[in-house]
Order: structure tokens, then sequence, then C-alpha cells
């Protein structure tokens, strides 16, 4: 019998994180409790999007939205639902500021505003079960390819559709395909880069975890343009949960013939190889990625030669990230025009013209509603900050957004109304990178996250390149110096010389980019970097060094009465007084952590 | 299942497309039956199954069901909220045994022709 309820349990990284396996337990063992196992079917799925308010659920066909749960909620759950027909209110989604839940998914401002196509079957299917994915059109396209139309065809459509790489550069996916498939070579390869590794991005793996079988369908069709047998997916080790739903897609895929030789009869024949990285994050740019598969160290090369030439083995080389495959069966089955009408500019003479489709970007930092967003491309950031992410986190002033990753640049708020477009986020100072997103707030230093974003580029270097290993070192000493209070003006100017050197004359674009947060910084919040260097203070109150807390005796004795809280708590031992009179701070011994701050209940404790 | 064929694909697609309908929340009747304290006392359970008998004796992909607590004419339960979505307005029946239901989806369901003796009135409390 069917059964007559769904409940969509998230089973992406962050949900699983946070326990949603126990969930899934519990909510099976009561449901057999209640005796309605015929009746109800607990479905894994891959990520939700919004991991903000995990572990979460969807009952379906009612469309309830369930967070935050809690093993102990579920008998009640089960009991008040599903037998009584009472959803639970105290389960449901509040959003910052209102008092009523809401109880529908698609009542909720986060999944309102969102637009579908790669992670179109998000929530709805059990990404370990190819029959579910060919239940909601899995591999339609590509019996469409492989019965209607030719190489060429393809080609043309992905070019019409105005595609561009979702990894970052934006490259056009059509234009590459066609002058892969002209190079000479006995053997073509198409590789997907799921070497997702920028801090706080997490778009890759998410589609993997939620429909591997887009992502292996838009290769088969990509392979079949290009003429290509042997497909390779690049992906680290350190997503576990996304290698294991890939390994299994592969898998079923090839136990339905849907892989391997003589596919659909149409004497196609393509095989899928998973090459695992390591972890670093330079492998991510196509040529280390293609080092590292031959099992050389992970650097890159000068491109004279382009991959689509001599790429893979010195072999004709097709490479795509997840997110560009993942459009390619919807493209195929939809149309090149369905795609084009989302998006910015033009593409039909110039295909560098406007970007189109969709968006996947994690949203991460000090925003409300963090989590995974798929949005058309010319949506405002303000729309995405502030609608879709909820606004900024405990009611604090919006600073910046960094896009793109560790590499890209901040925006300030003054450029909130930019439309999310390849061209626009370059000439701003940023670019679309793969699609992190990271919110700054007032207590933010502006310094310290360039130093931070160029700490984690640095170490990332693979060293083989001067500009790159050494002008990054350097550039990391002189923001350590400022950070202590010791830069100077000539710092700033040597600092900026710097960057546009590493930008300039880096082998490959993590060098090449690596200095945008700091340049960025440097143009939209310069008065901080003033204020370090003049001033020797820190407005975002985060560079140690240049802070210090003081207590108001006359609040500490009046609202507090000498409480001795902050006292207790300091690790240093830096506070001194007696209950009921006034305390103070021994600079000498004060280690700046900020817990006396923390917690004292009557405001006595300021910092500057 | 060894190597499947494009028209397996469609085969597959066919046999899920209920689930499919359920996943997404869409379905062309919502069916929605009273399941508060009193509802369950009066038989609902029997109501609930024999609606999902139906669906499946009559192979039918768009027709979801739902429940919800006592909408407070407890001496008419069971009863049930039938809605034609986008077409018609929601009907309570009241006092309902299986076979009335076997009637409303003859007549309701698949004609669109409310079963006037068993109708209670026209209007839907809130279920959620």
């Amino acid at each position: 019998m069917a059964y007559r309820t769904y409940l969509m349990v998230c089973a992406g990284t962050g949900c699983v994180a946070n326990q949603s396996m126990k969930i899934k337990d519990k909510l099976e063992t009561e449901i057999r409790k209640k005796g309605l196992q015929e009746e109800v079917s607990v479905v894994t799925t891959g990520c939700n999007g919004f991991c903000a308010v995990g572990p979460l659920m969807v009952v379906q066909p009612d469309g309830i939205f369930y967070q935050l749960l809690k093993e102990t909620d579920i008998p009640f759950l089960v009991e008040e639902h599903f037998i009584k027909g009472r959803p639970v209110k105290e389960l449901m989604y509040t959003p910052p500021k209102e008092k009523l839940p809401i109880p529908k998914m698609s009542d909720i401002p986060f999944f309102a505003d969102q637009s579908l196509v790669v992670l179109r079957n998000r929530g709805l299917i059990n990404p370990e079960i190819i029959d579910e994915s060919i239940a909601r059109g899995g591999y339609q396209a590509l019996a469409k390819v492989l019965t209607t139309m030719t190489p060429d065809d393809v080609i043309q459509e992905i070019k019409a559709s105005g595609l561009r790489g979702r990894g970052g550069g934006g490259f056009p996916t059509g234009i590459k395909w066609e002058t892969c498939k002209r190079m000479p070579g006995d053997i073509h390869y198409v590789i997907c880069n799921a070497d997702e590794g920028d801090p706080g991005a997490f778009m890759d793996r998410s589609t993997i975890e939620s429909d591997p079988h887009a992502v292996i369908e838009g290769m088969l069709i990509g392979a079949y343009a290009i003429g290509s047998s042997h497909g390779y997916v690049y992906i680290r080790n350190e997503y576990p949960i996304a290698l294991e739903r890939l390994q299994t897609a592969l898998k079923q895929a090839r136990e339905y013939g849907l892989l391997g030789t003589n596919i659909f009869n149409k004497n196609f024949n393509f095989d899928i190889k998973i090459a695992r990285g390591a972890g670093a994050f330079v492998c991510g740019e196509s040529t280390a990625l293609m080092a590292s598969i031959e099992g050389r160290p992970g650097e890159p090369r000068a491109k004279y030669v382009h991959m689509v030439e001599r790429g893979l083995w010195d072999m004709p080389t097709c490479l795509n990230n997840v997110e560009t495959w993942a459009n390619v069966p919807q493209i195929i089955l939809k149309g090149a025009q369905w795609f084009n009408s989302v998006g910015t500019g033009d593409v039909s003479a110039d295909p560098w013209g406007g970007s189109k489709g969709t968006k996947v970007f994690s949203l991460a930092g000090k925003v409300n509603n963090t989590g995974l967003i798929e949005v058309p491309m010319g949506i405002t950031l303000r729309k995405i900050i502030f609608d879709i992410g909820g606004g900024i986190k405990d009611g604090k002033k919006f600073k910046a957004v960094q896009t793109g990753g560790p590499s890209g640049g901040f925006i300030p708020e003054s450029l909130l109304d930019l439309p999310v477009d390849y061209e626009e986020l370059t000439k701003v100072g940023s670019m679309m990178g793969s699609g992190g997103m990271v919110v700054a707030d007032e207590d933010n230093c502006m310094v310290d996250m360039a130093k931070y974003f160029l700490s984690f580029t640095q170490t990332e270097s693979c060293g083989k390149c001067v500009p790159c290993r050494e002008g990054t070192k350097r550039m990391l000493d002189i923001l350590e110096k400022i950070t202590v209070g010791e830069g100077t003006e000539e710092d700033l100017i040597l600092l900026e010389e710097l960057s546009s050197m590493v930008v300039e004359s880096s082998l490959c674009a993590l060098g090449g980019s690596a200095p945008n947060p700091v340049l960025t910084t440097l143009k939209y919040f310069r008065e901080e970097y003033e204020a370090h260097v003049k001033d020797k203070k820190c407005p975002g109150h985060a560079c140690r060094k240049l802070i210090q807390y003081k207590i108001d005796p006359v609040a500490c004795v009046e609202k507090g009465h000498g409480c001795h809280v902050c006292a207790k708590n300091c690790p240093d031992g830096a506070i001194v007084g007696e209950t009921k009179q006034a305390h103070t701070i021994d600079v000498m011994k004060c280690n700046k952590c900020g817990i006396c701050y923390d917690v004292c209940k009557f405001d006595a404790i300021s910092v500057e | 299942m060894g190597k499947i064929s494009i028209e397996d694909l469609a085969k597959i697609q066919e046999a899920a497309r209920y689930k499919v309908t359920l996943r997404q929340g869409a379905g062309r009747v919502r069916m929605n039956v009273h399941m508060g304290t009193c509802g369950i006392a009066a038989g609902a359970r029997g109501i609930l199954t024999a609606v999902m008998n139906e669906i499946e004796a009559r192979n039918l992909h768009d027709v979801i069901i739902t429940n919800s607590g006592c909408a407070g004419l407890c001496s008419q339960e069971p009863m049930m909220t039938v809605e034609v979505l986008g077409e018609l307005a929601p009907v309570k029946y009241v006092q309902l045994t299986p076979e009335k239901v076997k009637k409303i989806f003859d007549s309701h369901v698949l004609r669109g022709s409310v079963v006037q003796e068993f109708a209670l009135a026209v209007g839907s409390e809130r279920t959620h």
C-alpha cells in the first residue's frame, strides 16, 4: 500500500552532525510503536538548505516544517501530528523578532525567495536510491540526447543557454566543450571538480549529497557531446557523506547500465572513476587537480597550452565544476531559452555578455539564516542577506559581505544593491567564485578578517611560484604588524604594491586572487586600517593588542553591588575587588579574552 | 534489476507518480480526516484506512490525505473534509462509514459532484 505521509528528514552534513540520524531512528521506532509503519514513511534526503535550524524535517503532503528537533520531542510529535492531526507549533520555525510560528515550509521567507534548478531534488528524494531520482525525471535528458540529438546539437544548446562555469572562472561551458571536442587525441577526458575547499562553502558537497545522479547525468551528456568515454570525479576525502553517496550512485547507475558500455543500446560508452583528494586547496585549481590525479604533487602549471588541448595525461580534457554539470540535464530537458530567461545581460552574441540561470550560495557568518540557497542570477546582495538570510544576528549592524571564498573581496553596505553577476562582482574587486558568502557585522575587524583569509591562502599556497609563496607571506607579516599596533602608514602603501605584484605575477588563480580580501578592505574600509596604524585602536574590538577592558566603578557598585562574577570567571586572575565594592582590571595580567565582558549582567564592563 | 532501457525510465516514473505527488505537497484533491479524540473514538482510524484503500484500489495519483484535530462537532464524528483544490469549496462529510467513503470517491473525488446526503456544510476549519 502507498504511504499517506512522508517525513523528509534532512541528512545533509550539517544535520547529520546535529544527530539527524538519531532523530530518524527515533521516528521509525515511535511510528512502529503506534502501528503507523504502513502509513507513514521516513525518508532521508540531502541538504534541505536551512542548516541554521537543523536537525530538521518536512512533513509531506502537508508541507509542515519542523526544526531544531530533539529525540525527546519525537514521541509527542508522532502522537499529536500523525495520529491526532495536530501539527506541533512548538517545533515550527518562528522568524527572528516575530511571535507566530510559520507552519508551512513554502511560506518561510528563506525558501519562498529561492528558485531551484541544481537543487531541484533537494529534500524530495532519497539520494541513495536511483529510482527516486528517475521518478523525478533523472536520466531523461540522457535519453533525449542519445535518441534525438547529435553531439553538435548538444553543444549548440549549451552554448545558447549561456551557462558559464560555476566553479569560479565563469568560462562559457559550451565553448569549452566545443574546443575540447575539436582537439585531436586518442582519448578525451571529462572531469568533475568536486574539490571544494573554501572555508564556509558547501555548495558542491550538498549538491552531491542531495542529488548525485544529476551530476552523473550531466557528465554523461558532456561526454557524449565531446566524444569521451572516460570520466573522473575529483572529490576531497574529507567529504565522507558526499563520497559515499556518490559511490552508491555510481554503483546503481552501473547496475542499470546507465554507465558502462553501449548505454541505452546507442553505442555510447562512458564510465566514471573517483579520484580522492587529500584536502589541498590548490588542487581545486584545474591543472593542479590533474597533476594530483596523475599521482604527481598537486601543483599548477602555466596555461600557455589549455587543458582542453592537453590536460589529463596530456590528452584533451574538459573540466567542469559540480554545479555546472548538475545544470546540464535541466538545460537539455527544458531548453536553452528556458535557462537563459533567468539572469542578467544578453548572451546571444557574446557568451561573456551576461550571467544566466541560477547560482547556489552557501550563506555563512553573522547572518540569521545560515544555510544553502539557490537564487536567480541578478538578485541583489541585499535581498540575499536581509530577506533570505533574515538579516544580521542579534540585531547587529551589517558591515560587509565576502563573496567568492577566501580569495574573494569584501563588499560594503553601499554596494549591497549590486546584482549578483560575474562581471559586476569582479568590477567591485570581488568575484563570483564557487559561491561562498560570508557576512561580517559591526563586531568584525576588517583588518583581522583580511588577515584571517590571507593566512588561509598563504598556508594553502603550493609554493611553486615566488610571487604567491613569498608575496603572500610578506603581506601577512605586514597585516600581523598592523594588528598588534606596530604598523605604519608606509606599510599600507607597501601592502597595496605587494598585492598588485602578487595578483599580476602569480602562476595560477590562487595567487592571482589571494590579495582580494586585502585590496577590497583597503579600498572600502581604509579608515579601519588607519585607526590601527595612527590611533593604535581596533574599531571592531577584535585585535587584542589594541583593545582594553574597563570596569565602570559606579555601575559595578550601584547596579551590580560588586557581584564578583567577573573576578570568578577571569582565567588570568586579573580582576581584583571585594564583594559589594568596585572591581578593577589589572592591565598587566589581563589577556583580553573578553570573558568578563560576556559574564557581566550589569553592563559595567566596556571595551575600547 | 539489470540493465534498463529508455522505456523502463518511464515505467519507473509511472510507478512512483503518487509518491512524487505527495512529497511535493501537490495534488488535485485533499481529503482531511478529523482525528480528534472524539473522531478516533468514533472510528476515524477506520475511515482513514478506508480512504487509503480506495486510493490504492482505484490507483489514484492525485489525492492527498491529511488529518486534523477535532472540528468541534463531536456528535457528528467520524468526519472528513474533502476539497477539490482550486475548483470546489471544501465540503464536510459527517457520520462516515467505509461504504460512505466509497460513494464520496465515486461521486465527489472522481466526478466533482458533492454527495449531498452525507454533507454537513461547505467550508472548512483551519487545519493548523
